[in-house]
């Protein structure tokens, strides 16, 4: 069973926000003294990660992988943010220790309310799913995935849907 | 994220067990990664086992900011490769993964008796760079996500990497 199959028809997919719907402006934490609006990205791509804990397993292999080709998300000029319910002080260490070079925004209070508005929150867990925006500069949401809680999405269809929207900016 | 984004064998491969094997496993590796040294002698029983029914790929993934050593690490697998030597050097480095320093990776090249010279100049001047960034990008662009990330005639193998749920995919895959 390929990923994107098995994206598909994971239960937390059906409510998270959907390509072509304007993607729910926030301020949250990017550090414990600074924080980033989505509003302030207007006019480039971005793509926001959430995942449901800094130090788990599968998200430190995820946001490794991510940090590692940070390169080739800025060749879109993307700006990729990784979202969780962790608190700044968590996201400062997991950050430092992973060697991190994006943000990592906490939607720490009110706990998920970001996740939430994304149609992303699980509420029995109190974490956010697993899943992937990727948006215009316009701010409207071109691409999302939401992957089994377990499993790496890996990075392939971020950047295919980074390379989509290239391509229709040069059409357009 | 389908089979088809996964960049075919070529020559260019570093492949063990035949061509016409049933199954191909292709193994999205970093030699600094824990993970994967745990996988190394998994990957080795396979081999045993499945004989002619596995060919087996190895593909760099060096995550550099969390294995810092990584990257030369792949590097002098390649520079090793060039010598007719990547398997050997591939457990070199396997066998001996907290000592990556560039003295030891040119102790390895010496052990296997390589052209000391040569394997270090390319080290230098980074000739295989290249090469082991657009195996990552390859990796990535097919869905690798972290080390180690197998692939199972093309389809990504998302359980886990023990030998029994490993054996259990090649054998389902056809081998």
């Amino acid at each position: 069973m390929s990923t994107r199959q098995s994206t598909q028809t994971t239960p937390g997919a059906e409510s998270a926000l959907s390509p072509g719907e304007r993607a729910p402006d926030f301020n949250l934490a990017r550090s414990p003294d600074d924080s980033l609006s989505l509003g302030d990205l207007r006019g480039q791509p971005v793509v926001l990660v959430f995942y449901p804990a800094d130090w788990s397993p599968v998200c430190g292999g995820q946001l490794a992988l991510y940090n590692e080709i940070l390169e080739e998300f800025q060749r879109f000029d993307a700006r990729l943010l990784g979202i969780s319910v962790d608190g700044v002080w968590c996201h400062k260490a997991f950050a430092e220790d992973k060697n991190l070079d994006f943000d990592l925004l906490s939607d720490f209070q009110p706990k998920g309310e970001v996740a939430e508005a994304y149609g992303v929150y699980r509420d029995g867990d109190g974490v956010t799913e697993r899943a992937l925006f990727v948006l215009d500069g316009d701010g409207i949401i071109r691409w999302s995935a939401v992957s089994p809680i377990d499993v790496d999405p890996g990075a392939d269809g971020i950047l295919a849907a980074l390379e989509d929207l290239d391509e229709q900016e040069v059409t357009r | 994220m389908n089979a088809s984004s996964l960049t075919p064998i070529d020559e260019t491969d570093h492949t063990q067990g035949p061509d016409d094997a049933p199954v191909t496993l292709i193994e999205y590796g970093d030699f600094e990664c824990p993970l994967c040294g745990q996988a190394y002698p998994i990957v080795e029983r396979l081999r045993r086992d499945y004989g002619d029914d596995l060919r087996f790929a190895f593909r760099h993934l060096p995550l550099n900011k969390v294995h810092p050593h990584a990257a030369q690490a792949a590097q002098a697998a390649e520079a090793a490769g060039a010598q007719d030597a990547f398997w050997a050097m591939h457990a070199a480095l396997f066998k001996h993964q907290r000592a990556l320093e560039y003295e030891d990776l040119k102790g390895y090249a010496e052990d296997l008796a390589l052209d000391t010279e040569r394997f270090a100049r390319e080290l230098d001047e980074r000739v295989y760079n290249k090469r082991v960034q657009a195996d990552l990008r390859g990796g990535v662009r097919a869905g690798a996500n972290g080390t180690p990330t197998f692939f199972i005639n093309g389809v990504r193998h998302d359980g886990d990497f023990d030998f029994d749920t490993l054996s259990q995919a090649i054998t389902k895959a056809g081998a």
